[in-house]
Formats: structure tokens, C-alpha cells, sequence
């Protein structure tokens, strides 16, 4: 048994951990493309604010689409609620809140981060340090996951906050792959140009994934293989196949710990009835858009079942 | 004015209680002392130690200044130190169950009627009701202050919500961490077992109804901007017991219940840190969103314990504390072991006129006030302050008390120019459920500027771990 709020409060907590991570990590992908020559700067990072999500907000705060403002906004505009900063102080007041519900590490190590990222982002990031910054906001959010894994028991506490995790990691991911889906799609001019090399290892860059790419597929960046691990490859953990198994293992636990099933365990059984057992084959025919803007409605959806069955408010 | 110095009274020769602490001093440089001092500081910065302070910037959290040197007690002088606390938390309650009920004591005239009747501290919904196992108030902080070898007064009593213990524990906690060696050679008696005493008291004085081996106890607090919102999680954590908020309970079937992942699962004891007006819109201030609406009439119906008591203020007063040797005497049938600091009441008209006469040499505190705020420390302020000050006395005089400067005993502080006496006071925390029981410790306060009286954290104070030696 858990306080609603607390259960709330940890699910928070950790979406917005997992936010900050996400945020720097396509501005680290962005940055790398926009140093390849091969592209205009001014369209990949658009197209990095257009992969968080966040175009309408830009627009309203920049004209142009350029290293300096999109790193402000997304790593350091407390107006824009998903920046690094504004995450870390969101996930940070979410830890104060259930404070008694974490190890003292888990907590530390979120305050910790919180304090570095304040120091680190207090100005606007010289251009030059962005690499060095990128990095520290990745290491930071690595050390909460080490103390949280490392640390924390194994009950309800702990399935909330993986909820929270993986929830926002598969609509993160989700719609990576949806902003470029059009590079994913095998086109009858495709040839494997340099050009869409860049993009494609931009991808695999934003989820951290550009590296084990290269063990699982042992070749060339081929469309459908990066497609094909980045939603059903059970083993990459930012796959949509590896949040669900991992979302459906936290909501069968608070099951079998509290007794009754809600709404929520249908949804996720649903959602991993599409992924489970599918090819990349099929989901291309059935059309690569259609399915992904279907699964981040429905990764919605069980985001809010599971604060109404669980009486988060 | 020359203050006691616990440390070096004549200012060569140490004291009994800090003489194996100067030995191990002695054998210190100076600069591993300083190492110490800041590694301090990065454990509070850590573990997220902070207290926000009132009318500053949105989301500023400040440390309150820790100092490594230990304010220490003998065992004799402890002893007699709980001796006195005894007597006076046996004399608050019985004075604050007899305010609730008959009035003895205003009828026998030891204390003025008015000052009850009037007094926004005295909450009348209270009339009648005896809460569970008599107790009123269960924690309570009693300040005190020493200005000799043997001169201890109590400087005020804390029966609302006292705050302060959680950093008692950590102080004691960071000090085991730095200093480890000085707790194996000198023997100070421990007090990290005070949650779980919290948690037996609290459940000690669970409701009468209430069968269960363990009764659930929760700490009530207003969330996280609260400035003691550390200690209240802290707490929590300590007595494994949730942390709620107004928001997470409501009234169900009679009983106060707090929404879970499992649907609503009802309280027992409620250790409350939020203020009297905000605990029950219903009863109290309709627009309070940190309480639970309708908790009144549980606890009237003997269905929850809330600690403290709801109007417990009225024992804490400060113009009901100028009364405390009567009311003492009056319950116990003895002088008090403890004394009070002379106190002028300025609703009194001689009174009145004598502040104003001597604003230069005394303290006046707002009745009502607390952390510091709102006082004038006469012979600190500038003839200007004291002239704005009178003018305020003036207007509302009932609204003041004026004490005598104290000079307030001095330990020693690791300054930048190495030891330095700066004046203490010392807060030990009581629980009271069937027995009353003190930890042997409590929160060491210390006035960092040289020279100020004032210890509030709010006002710059920091403070101190506290030892009492078990000899």
C-alpha cells in the first residue's frame, strides 16, 4: 500500500529524470549532424525540436533554428517544461515529495544532479562546452539510475517509478522514429546515399543506440534493421518492445501484490499484442506512420488508466 | 556583560564536561579542522538539508549552519535540567486540561481570565474534550538558557509544533562521520533512537476504540514549501510511517482516511505539523487547503489522535509564560526547578511604562510571534530602531513582553581565526504519552555574529551537536 500522491510522485519523478536524459540526448544527436557539412545546419535542428515535440513552443520564443537557441531552449528555458533544467527541478520536487519512499542514494544522487545542472546551466552554454555539458547531464542521469537500480527495493515503489521510466522512454522513442520516418521508408531511389548514413546513425544517436546497433546487425545501416530495433528488439533497452515488456512486468507485480486488475493492464496487454510476435515486414505494409501515431495514443492513454486506477489524484 | 563560557569560564582554565574533548582539540591543526568544517557542509548540501526561508526569492533553500566544535552537558547537570523539564510538561498539560475544563485556575485567580478569553491561541471548539490518554501536548521543545554554572531559565516553551529534532539527529549523525574517534574515547549518550520513541509515544496515545497492535500513525505536513518540510519527511522515514498532505485524506465513515493505490485506509494517531487555523476548514479557516475538512468532529467523537492537541498554543503563550511559576506551583504544589526569566507584561500600565524607560537594556517580543521576527533587542539596535519600535509599543501594548538581556552562555565556535565564544541556548525535545520521556541531547543553537544574542536560524543562526556525557 502506497499514498496515491506517492505513487503519483514517484511516476513523476522518474518520467522527468528520463525526460532530461532524452532532451540531451537529441541535442546531441542534432550536434553531431549539424557538424557533418553534409546537411544545413538550420534544417537538423529544426528538425530536433520538431523530434521533441516542442515546434509550436519554439516558435513562439525563436526565429531560427540555429545550435545556440535551440540548446537554450531545450536545455536551459524554465518556461519550456521539458527543457533539461525544468525536468530535473520538476523530477527533484517530485523526489522531495516522496522523499520517504526513496533510499537515501536514490535521493542524494537526484539532489546532487539537480545541484550540478544548476551550476552547469546557470548561463547560456558556450558552444564550445556544449559536448562537455551534454555529457555531464548524461552522467548525472546515469548516476540516479545506478543509485535507484543499485539501491532500491524491489516492491510497489519501485514499479511506479519504472512506470514512470518506461512510459516516457517509449513515447520518447516512439516518436523519434515517427519524425523520421520518411528516411526509414525504402524508396525506389534509395541507394544508401552518405546523406541518409548521417541521418540514420542521428537516429540511433538520440537513443543511445548507434554502437549495439553495430553488434545486433553486424553490417550497414539499413532501414528496416534500425526500425526493426528500435520497436521490436527485446534486448535494446529503449525499444518499444523493451518498455512494454518492462511496463507490463511492473503492472502484472502491483497486480499479484495488490490483487484486482484494472483498465491499464488491458491496455498495455493490447499494445504488446501488436509488438510481440510482429515483423518490421508487416508493420511497413500496415504503414510505419499509421503505427507509431497509434501506439503514442495508446502509450497516452495507459499513462492516465494507470493514475485513475491506481488514485494518483 | 561578561557571559559564561561553558568552555573556559575564567577563560584559561577548561571545564570538567570539555576536558577530554580539549585534549583531543589540542592534538588538532588547524587546518584538518577547517577540511572538516567544509566536509560538513557538503553533507547537508547532499542530503538536501535545507530550510527555505520566509519573504526570500521563490525556491531559495538555505543551510543552516553547522559547527563542528560539540556543545557539551555533564551528566549531572542533565539530570537536573529533566528534572525541571519534567515538572513543567507534567504542569502544561495539566494546566491546558484544566483550561479545556473546569478553569480552576482562573477561578482561584492565579491567572488572569481575559488573558485566556482573549487570546487567539485558546480555541474554544476544545471546551470538554479530553483527548485520548489525557495528553495534550506530546512533543514539546522547551528552550533554555544558562547564564552560570548553575543558572538555567527557560527561555520559552514550545507545546504547538516544535521543529528542530531532525536537526538534533543529523547533527549527531554528521559528527559520528567526521569525528568517529572522539566517540569511541569519550562516552556520549546516544540520541538516535528518538523516532522510534516518537513512534511508541504516538502510539501510546492511540484513540480508546482503537484495537490494532499497531496503530497507524501518519505525519500531517503542508508539502514541500514548507520551511521544516525536511524534517517532517524526515521523520516519516525515520518512524517508517506515511507522510500525508491535506489532499491525500478525507473523512470516511467517521474515520480520517488517506488515499492509497488501495482505495482509503484509515489513520489512528495524526502527527500534525501544520498550525491549528489550517488543520479543519470546517472548524477553522474555511480557505486552509492543508487540513482535512471535518477531522474536528473525529477527534471529538474519539475516533483519531492529533498531536499535538488542536489549542494546545494556549500553554505556550508567550504572555500566558510570564505566568508559568504560578501555574507550576499550582499544579504541582512545588516551586518550580526551573526558573523563568522575569518577565514584563506591557498590557500592565506600570509595566508599560518601565519598557519604554529602558527600551536601551531589554528584549521585547511580539506575544504571538515566533523565529525571531518581530522583536527588539534593545541594547543591539540603534536609537532609531528603538524609536520606531516604542511607537508600535505603544499603539497595541497588550500585543508585548519585555525580558532583561540575557547574557546567554557561550561555547566555542571554529571561526575563521580559529575558536571563538559565541552565545548558545539549547532546546531538548519531551514526548509525553503515559510516561515523559527527554533523549539526552537536543538542538544546540548558536548566534554566529560575534556578540549577537540572537540564535534563530532564521536570523542567522546555526548550530551545534550536543553531547550529554555519561558520567
Amino acid at each position: 500500500m502506497l499514498l496515491g500522491r506517492t505513487a503519483n510522485g514517484l511516476y513523476w519523478m522518474n518520467r522527468y529524470i528520463e525526460r532530461a536524459e532524452n532532451m540531451a540526448r537529441l541535442v546531441d544527436a542534432g550536434l553531431r549532424l549539424s557538424l557533418t557539412r553534409t546537411t544545413t545546419p538550420a534544417e537538423e535542428w529544426a528538425s530536433v525540436i520538431v523530434s521533441a515535440g516542442l515546434q509550436a513552443d519554439f516558435q513562439t520564443r525563436h526565429d531560427e533554428a540555429t545550435v545556440e537557441t535551440v540548446s537554450e531552449f531545450l536545455l536551459r528555458d524554465l518556461t519550456n517544461p521539458s527543457s533539461v533544467m525544468a525536468s530535473i527541478e520538476t523530477a527533484r520536487n517530485n523526489g522531495r515529495m516522496v522523499r520517504t519512499a526513496l533510499t537515501r542514494e536514490t535521493w542524494e544522487s537526484l539532489n546532487e544532479a539537480w545541484m550540478a545542472m544548476k551550476r552547469m546551466l546557470a548561463r547560456p552554454v558556450d558552444g564550445r562546452e556544449l559536448p562537455k555539458v551534454l555529457g555531464a547531464i548524461k552522467r548525472e542521469t546515469a548516476l540516479i539510475r545506478g543509485a535507484f537500480y543499485g539501491t532500491m527495493l524491489r516492491n510497489e515503489i519501485f514499479d511506479f517509478a519504472q512506470l514512470g521510466t518506461f512510459v516516457e522512454r517509449a513515447d520518447n522513442t516512439a516518436r523519434i522514429i515517427d519524425v523520421k520516418y520518411y528516411v526509414l521508408l525504402p524508396s525506389l531511389s534509395w541507394v544508401g546515399s552518405t546523406l541518409d548514413n548521417y541521418q540514420w546513425e542521428s537516429i540511433l544517436r538520440s537513443v543511445a543506440a548507434h554502437r549495439s546497433y553495430g553488434w545486433v546487425y553486424e553490417g550497414d545501416y539499413k532501414p528496416t534493421n534500425i526500425a526493426d530495433f528500435l520497436i521490436l528488439n527485446n534486448r535494446m533497452p529503449r525499444s518499444l518492445a523493451f518498455c512494454y515488456r518492462n511496463i507490463a512486468e511492473s503492472l502484472n507485480f502491483l497486480a499479484a501484490e495488490y490483487g484486482p486488475r484494472h483498465g491499464c493492464h488491458d491496455i498495455v496487454e493490447t499494445t504488446l499484442g501488436k509488438i510481440k510476435g510482429n515483423t518490421i515486414e508487416r508493420i511497413f505494409d500496415i504503414g510505419l506512420h499509421e503505427f507509431l501515431s497509434d501506439f503514442i495514443v495508446e502509450n497516452n492513454r495507459l499513462g492516465n488508466e494507470i493514475a485513475r486506477d491506481y488514485r494518483f489524484y | 556583560m561578561v557571559a559564561f563560557d561553558e568552555m573556559r569560564p575564567d577563560g584559561t582554565t577548561v571545564r570538567g564536561p570539555y576536558a577530554s574533548y580539549n585534549d583531543w582539540l589540542k592534538a588538532q591543526d588547524a587546518a584538518r579542522l577547517a577540511e572538516k568544517a567544509s566536509d560538513a557542509e557538503q553533507v547537508f548540501r547532499k542530503t538536501g538539508i535545507t530550510f527555505a526561508v520566509y519573504g526570500e526569492a521563490e525556491a531559495a533553500e538555505r543551510l543552516i549552519p553547522f559547527d563542528i566544535v560539540p556543545r557539551i552537558i555533564s551528566g549531572a547537570e542533565w539530570r537536573r535540567l529533566t528534572q525541571g523539564i519534567e515538572q513543567r510538561v507534567m504542569a502544561l498539560n495539566a494546566f491546558l486540561d484544566d483550561i479545556y475544563h473546569r478553569q480552576e485556575i482562573l477561578r482561584a485567580g492565579r491567572v488572569p481570565k481575559e488573558l485566556i478569553a482573549n487570546n487567539e491561541a485558546f480555541q474554544p471548539e476544545m471546551i470538554g474534550v479530553r483527548p485520548p490518554a489525557g495528553v495534550y501536548t506530546h512533543i514539546i521543545g522547551v528552550d533554555i538558557v544558562r547564564t552560570g554554572e548553575n543558572e538555567f531559565f527557560v527561555l520559552e516553551d514550545n507545546a504547538r509544533t516544535p521543529s528542530g529534532v531532525s536537526y538534533m539527529l543529523e547533527n549527531r549523525e554528521t559528527m559520528m562521520q567526521l569525528f568517529p574517534e572522539l566517540f569511541q574515547s569519550i562516552s556520549v549518550r546516544p540520541v538516535e533512537n528518538y523516532p522510534q520513541l516518537l513512534r511508541q509515544s504516538l502510539s501510546r496515545v492511540r484513540p480508546e476504540g482503537c484495537r490494532k497492535d499497531t496503530p497507524r500513525v501518519a505525519v500531517l505536513t503542508p508539502g514541500i514549501y514548507n520551511s521544516a518540510y525536511f524534517e517532517h519527511a524526515f521523520l516519516a522515514d525515520q518512524m517508517g510511517v506515511e507522510l500525508v498532505e491535506g489532499s491525500d485524506l478525507r473523512v470516511v465513515d467517521g474515520r480520517v482516511a488517506m488515499r492509497t493505490t488501495e482505495g482509503y485506509k484509515e489513520i489512528d494517531v495524526l502527527y500534525r505539523r501544520v498550525d491549528d487555523a489550517f488543520l479543519d476548514p470546517m472548524t477553522f479557516r474555511p480557505d486552509s487547503a492543508l487540513g482535512v475538512a471535518g477531522i474536528m468532529d473525529v477527534y471529538r467523537a474519539g475516533n483519531i489522535t492529533i498531536a499535538n492537541a488542536p489549542g494546545t498554543g494556549i500553554a505556550d503563550d508567550k504572555a500566558i509564560y510570564s505566568y508559568m511559576p504560578e501555574i507550576i506551583e499550582f499544579y504541582t504544589g512545588r516551586k518550580p526547578l526551573l526558573g523563568n526569566i522575569p518577565t514584563w507584561r506591557c498590557a500592565e500600565k506600570d509595566s508599560l511604562a518601565y519598557v519604554l524607560e529602558h527600551l536601551d537594556e531589554l528584549v521585547v517580543k511580539e506575544v504571538h510571534g515566533s523565529g525571531g521576527y518581530g522583536m527588539l533587542v534593545g541594547p543591539a539596535a540603534s536609537k532609531r530602531e528603538r524609536e520606531a519600535f516604542a511607537e508600535k509599543l505603544a499603539a497595541r501594548p497588550g500585543n508585548y513582553i519585555a525580558q532583561p538581556t540575557l547574557s546567554l552562555s557561550t561555547c566555542p565556535v571554529l571561526s575563521g581565526a580559529g575558536l571563538a565564544p559565541r552565545h548558545v541556548d539549547l532546546r531538548p525535545f519531551v514526548l509525553v504519552s503515559d510516561k515523559i520521556q527527554i533523549v539526552p541531547g537536543g538542538l544546540t543553537r548558536v548566534a554566529l555574529k560575534e556578540g549577537s544574542l540572537v540564535v534563530n536560524s532564521s536570523q542567522g543562526g546555526g548550530t551545534k551537536d550536543t553531547w550529554v556525557l555519561d558520567d
